[in-house]
């Protein structure tokens, strides 16, 4: 079967309209961008209340989701072709700027995780979010699938390098994302299942050392996530707050500003990783659905997008930023409900904060890009 | 070809679709954990998340353990805690904070320093916790708060537990005092284990066994009202109390140090030689170190930090002085060890020495000489020229390396911090130190205690307990044991090994004899205190220049201001057979060793070996 056959079937179907063919044009795919300014609004109500009703953190948020726009915007004009021909080229600029902030940091005797250049500060890590993916992706595209052993092994290696690196500044949440994208192409590339249950084995047995290699402040969210109540005065205490926060508000909320965890300052990082808790207490269950449904309905736009793609590369790299961005959500949500540790990881576009919002829309504009210069026609 | 790459193709299709099924159901698998949890939290267990935070809000109370209280060697209470009221604000409680501070100020005659220190504390604590404005309220004050209190709410008198130190002056320099936790004090504790905690070890005892005395963070779960007040208790963890200490110190051996120094600055050490415990650790003039525990005005501080008497100074861990003429029984010990001195062996002495084709005439403390001098009788008399030309003989960095074993020059290790090192120069520390190379006159000075040596009171204590041992080395302690259980009395700088100091007997008896010649025989330069003693001492005086006199000019004690008189020296062990005690003594700008030092160290010995006072 064709799968460029059934989307030219699609687009005969129903005529375009003279607005579809513009935002085409503008390579916007409309109801991804109407789902992510539906949740960029969603975002800025609760981060008005979540900031103590500042009006000044919602206008920095504004002017960082501006800027995540025109970058959006402008990665999705780039032909699919042309981001398969980049991607290793990028790959490898990732990974020298790690190491550069790995040997400034050496240097200056600490964690370092940003790479001052005068005007511009930014973290190398966040361009591996979207290098590690392409890079796995132009790897295996090129290569028959589903990939053989040799050929996972090196994807393996392409994603173990930036993830080591990134891991060792230490950010072991942004680490843990990174390996989850590129984990995730291998995995839609057909990864067998019996070599799945393996690596999957094969960790759980690696679990003691990583162990050992962790940070103790690491240690201690784990610790911590297991037995919150052990340390009430200091780590466990953010745990403890937050499902109070949660489960206080109940079917229906509090309200908006009604939120006494959060308003009374009970809740830390409420603003930041923590803004979910702010959601259930002041809009209930009944807010959180809502959230997670505005979610759901991107993941699903982006879902559908992948379907549609019509080569391997845009297919692996679309189908891994989907997936990549639903394990943001689960593990700041999951975080936040008391489910998974305490990682440092935000709620994807919600969270007050700019560096992950231009590579979230960058990675999205990467799926429009993929959705709107499809041919239309099979040749 | 083409139809194989098709087939490859539908391969490749059906596995990616199977895939992102899978990815699918992640999605909504994922989900579907998200909301069962969110429901169990908000809909199963709504209930009891909105009893904790509806109008009954759970506040996590630490609960401060009580600091561990210090003993002297005789169970003497030397660091107690005492109830204290404080006036204290839950700023989250307050409706207009600065308001109500100006209102408390006005009714309390709180200072501006109260009232910036209590802004400062807000910044560095957790919400809802209760911050102190004002400590040590009189009764009086506890009265006028206690009649307008419904006007403050959100304000409220706490009892606290507070550091006292009933010996004040006395031990200042040895426990040290807790003060409030500062900025600095912050970054290197542990939040957690400090909530509820307002004052950590500053200084001495009290900062080196800080986590000993410290205990262990309690909290409780408390509930209370939209006022703040508590209406229940949830849950109690008790606070683990810090350990009891029990120092080495003898808090009366200590007065009767002070009460012997009189009018003069300066410090005495005393040390149990056997062990290196530390009995007396004397430093003057000494401060009050009470007004520290709940915030020393500024005034009163700059008081005591310009003084020209330098109280805050701790002068027997701290102080750096030249030790004079107390080196030459280890300087003689040296000769015999690395130089093969005969200590039989005279040399004339005609009261001064110069190095071959120098004019410059070193001069000794007598006038005429001493005549032809043994070592025995060099150290009985303290013959300047037997030492200038002994150290001469030894060359400097042999000297130096000797000395090193007795620990000159070096940080004793007292479990008390910041010591300070001092000096037993060589060729290679100048070198380190100075441009220029090390000049065969340095040797000479050197060999009678001056020059660039600098010594602390203890390391020349500690060297005084090793000499009395006859060589075994001791690191002296003043921590003896401690009461509580739980706590591990990790030993700080353990004793090292092997540094013992191995020599024939003959050595040690030459010295040790010459030295109790100091105090018992006729020609002895601290002959004064040998009146009605019923056991010996072993004693040497020194007398260390602060102002160096000229060529051909005469040191006149009249003439030269108080400042300017040179540090008296005495060091001591008694009893000469089985030394019990070994002491240091320096009296600032006191002249004589002989003539000031030494009573001091003999009022401190009596009293240790008969158990009285003199």
């Amino acid at each position: 079967m064709n799968l460029d056959f059934e989307s030219s079937w699609v687009q005969l179907s129903m005529a375009p309209s003279r607005f579809e063919l513009w935002t085409r044009r503008l390579h916007v795919d409309l109801p991804l961008f109407a789902g992510l300014m539906t949740l960029s609004g969603v975002a800025s109500v609760i981060l008005y209340s979540a900031s103590g009703q500042s009006v000044d953190v919602l206008l920095r948020q504004a002017v960082r989701l501006g800027l995540a726009l025109i970058v959006m915007l402008a990665i999705a004009q780039i032909h699919p072709r042309h981001l398969r021909f980049y991607s290793p080229l990028l790959y490898g600029m990732g990974v020298l700027l790690l190491t550069a902030v790995l040997v400034i940091g050496e240097i200056g005797k600490g964690a370092q995780r940003w790479l001052d250049l005068g005007i511009l500060r930014f973290q190398p890590s966040e361009i591996l979010k979207l290098a590690v993916p392409m890079m796995v992706a132009w790897y295996l595209s090129e290569r028959p699938l589903p990939p053989s052993l040799r050929h996972v092994a090196v994807s393996g290696l392409a994603i173990a390098i930036p993830v080591g690196l990134i891991a060792k500044q230490p950010d072991l949440g942004t680490a843990m994302l990174v390996g989850a994208a590129g984990a995730a192409v291998i995995f839609l590339a057909g990864l067998r299942w019996l070599y799945l249950f393996a690596v999957g084995a094969l960790g759980a047995a690696l679990l003691p050392v990583v162990w050992h290699f962790l940070h103790d402040y690491q240690r201690d969210r784990v610790l911590m996530f297991l037995n919150p109540e052990a340390d009430p005065l200091g780590r466990g205490y953010h745990i403890i707050q937050s499902k109070i926060a949660i489960g206080s508000g109940g079917f229906y909320g509090k309200g908006w500003l009604h939120g006494t965890q959060a308003q009374l300052e009970f809740l830390p990082e409420k603003s930041t990783d923590f803004i979910f808790a702010v959601v259930a207490e002041e809009f209930g269950l009944l807010g959180c659905l809502g959230l997670l449904g505005i979610y759901l309905f991107i993941i699903g736009r982006c879902l559908y997008i992948v379907t549609q793609a019509q080569d391997s590369y845009a297919r692996l790299l679309s189908g891994a930023l989907t997936v990549t961005f639903f394990v943001y959500v689960f593990v700041n949500v999951g975080m936040v409900v008391g489910i998974l540790p305490v990682v440092g990881v935000p709620l994807p576009l919600v969270s007050y904060g700019g560096t992950s919002m231009v590579t979230l829309l960058a990675g999205f504009g990467i799926l429009m890009s993929i959705q709107t210069h499809r041919k239309l026609v099979a040749d | 070809m083409k139809y194989y790459a098709s087939r490859r193709d539908a391969l490749e299709s059906r596995v990616f679709l199977n895939r992102l099924a899978f990815s699918a159901a992640f999605v909504l698998l994922g989900t579907l954990g998200m909301v069962v949890r969110l429901i169990y939290l908000q809909v199963v267990g709504h209930e009891h998340y909105a009893a904790l935070s509806k109008d009954n809000r759970v506040k996590i109370a630490p609960l401060p353990p009580t600091r561990g209280m210090i003993y002297d060697r005789n169970g003497e209470v030397i660091a107690d805690n005492i109830p204290s009221y404080s006036l204290e604000i839950v700023p989250e409680r307050v409706e207009n904070l600065a308001e109500t501070l100006a209102r408390l100020q006005t009714l309390l005659d709180l200072s501006e320093e109260d009232l910036r220190r209590f802004w400062h504390l807000k910044e560095q604590r957790k919400s809802f916790e209760s911050i102190p404005v004002k400590m040590q309220l009189s009764e009086e004050q506890i009265a006028r708060f206690a009649v307008k209190q419904p006007y403050f709410p959100g304000v409220q008198i706490n009892a606290r537990m507070i550091r006292t130190y009933p010996y004040g002056e006395l031990t200042a320099h040895v426990v040290g005092y807790v003060g409030r936790i500062s900025e600095a004090d912050l970054k290197r504790l542990d939040p957690s284990a400090y909530s509820g905690t307002y004052h950590v070890g500053k200084t001495g005892i009290e900062k080196t066994y800080e986590s000993l005395l410290h205990g262990k963070t309690g909290y409780q779960e408390v509930e209370t009202n939209v006022q703040g007040r508590s209406i229940g208790v949830l849950d109690t963890v008790e606070p683990v109390p810090g350990a009891d200490l029990q120092l080495s110190l003898d808090i009366g051996l200590q007065r009767i140090a002070f009460d012997a120094l009189g009018e003069y600055n300066g410090a005495v050490v005393a040390l149990e030689p056997a062990t290196g415990r530390v009995l007396v650790f004397a430093s003057k003039p000494s401060f009050d170190p009470n007004p520290f525990v709940s915030g020393i005005g500024k005034r009163d501080y700059d008081a005591l930090q310009n003084s020209p008497e330098r109280p805050l100074y701790n002068r027997a861990l701290r102080g750096v002085y030249p030790p004079g003429s107390t080196v030459k029984p280890f300087e003689g010990l040296a000769g015999l060890a690395v130089a093969g001195l005969d200590p039989t062996r005279r040399v004339s002495c005609p009261g001064y020495f110069q190095l071959p084709n120098s004019a410059h005439q070193y001069r000794d403390w007598r006038k005429g000489g001493h005549g032809a001098v043994d070592l025995k009788s060099a150290i009985t008399q303290s013959c300047d020229v037997y030492f200038y030309k002994l150290a001469l003989s030894i060359g400097i960095d042999a000297l130096s390396e000797f000395m090193g074993r007795f620990g000159f020059g070096q940080r004793t290790g007292i479990d008390l911090p910041d010591e300070k090192a001092g000096v037993y120069p060589s060729r290679e520390w100048k070198r380190k130190h100075s441009k220029y190379p090390w000049f065969p006159g340095e040797t000479v000075i050197t060999g009678i205690g001056q020059g660039y040596v600098l010594i602390t009171p203890v390391q020349l204590a500690r060297a005084v307990a090793v000499l009395a041992n006859r060589g075994r080395f001791v690191v002296p302690r003043l921590l003896d044991g401690k009461r509580a259980a739980g706590a591990s009395a990790d030993l700080v700088n353990p004793p090292p090994e092997g540094r013992d100091i191995d020599l024939p007997p003959e050595y040690w008896n030459t010295v040790i004899d010459a030295m109790i010649d100091v105090v018992h025989s006729g020609r002895g330069t601290a002959k004064g205190i040998s009146a009605g003693l019923t056991y010996r001492i072993a004693g040497k005086t020194g007398t260390a220049q602060v102002f160096s006199v000229g060529q051909g000019q005469k040191y006149q004690e009249s003439q030269v201001s108080k400042k300017m008189r040179d540090h008296a020296l005495f060091i001591a062990f008694a009893p000469a057979e089985q030394p019990r005690i070994a002491v240091a003594v320096l009296v600032e700008n006191g002249g004589h060793g002989g003539s000031v030092a030494a009573p001091v160290a003999r009022a401190v010995i009596d009293r240790y070996l008969r158990g009285e006072a003199p």
